[in-house]
């Protein structure tokens, strides 16, 4: 038996207050993503085969560069959001759930920082 | 005892489940696939960082009949992703919901999964 009124357990259990936000933030990434990843999937198309010296010319134009750090940051964030949410719906006990948001969330800003770098000495340093 | 004829919940392995809620559970899917192809585009990119001789390995890996059959899945994923989420942001706007639009705009994902997935193996490997 609770002596929590209704409103009190509404306030413990209800919203975490940012629901919107990460339906939003899903959202922003999806619409964003879908140019890049046009503009991503055509470029690679076009490069088959390439030698490394023309995908390193390519990696190393500004214009190429910008765009793919954008590309990783939203499909990053996109994805980390989307598995957030698969976690939360299949696994139900509270410490497991948990952990393993966490993982994915870590995982997905060491992947992600490990790609942005990748991009960038590339497009900085010489081949 | 009269026995009421209560609704009762889809048996996942009788019940056929209808177009709609498979695609739904495909986008999920390919979704978690797509987070994990993440891997093949770090790998890709951090080759390319690391220089000509581990660029390389990696165009030698990607170019193997696994590595093609990974990239084969990976472009299936990713265009079945793409535009069920056009679909997915089109509801967002509150669009699209009644039962015989959302069969049509369903099947005009998968015919839009096929064609492209095809459109852009047949560049890839003529190039």
């Amino acid at each position: 038996m609770t002596l929590r009124a209704p409103i009190g357990r509404v306030r413990g259990l209800g919203s975490a207050k940012n629901g919107v936000g990460h339906y939003w933030a899903q959202r922003l990434t999806a619409v964003a993503l879908v140019p890049l990843l046009i503009w991503f999937v055509l470029s690679v198309v076009s490069h088959v085969g390439a030698s490394y010296e023309s995908i390193h010319a390519w990696l190393a134009s500004p214009c190429t560069a910008a765009l793919l750090v954008a590309l990783i940051i939203a499909a990053f964030h996109h994805a980390q959001l989307g598995v957030q949410v698969v976690i939360e719906d299949y696994v139900s006990t509270e410490s497991t759930k948990l952990v393993s948001i966490i993982a994915v969330k870590f995982a997905a800003v060491i992947l992600g920082v490990f790609c942005v770098v990748a991009v960038l000495r590339t497009a900085v340093v010489g081949g | 005892m009269t026995s009421r004829t209560r609704p009762l919940s889809p048996h996942l392995q009788i019940y056929r489940l209808p177009l709609l809620a498979i695609m739904s559970i495909t986008h999920r899917a390919t979704g978690v696939a797509l987070a994990l192809g993440t891997l093949l585009l770090a790998y890709w990119l951090g080759a390319a960082a690391y220089g000509p001789k581990a660029y390389a390995t990696a165009a030698a890996v990607i170019g193997s009949p696994i590595g093609l059959l990974l990239l084969f899945g990976w472009t299936v994923a990713l265009y079945y992703h793409l535009c069920n989420g056009i679909r997915h942001l089109v509801w967002d706007i509150g669009r699209g919901f009644e039962i015989p639009a959302a069969y049509a705009s369903g099947r005009l994902v998968l015919v839009a999964t096929v064609v492209l997935t095809v459109v852009t193996w047949a560049i890839g490997l003529s190039i």
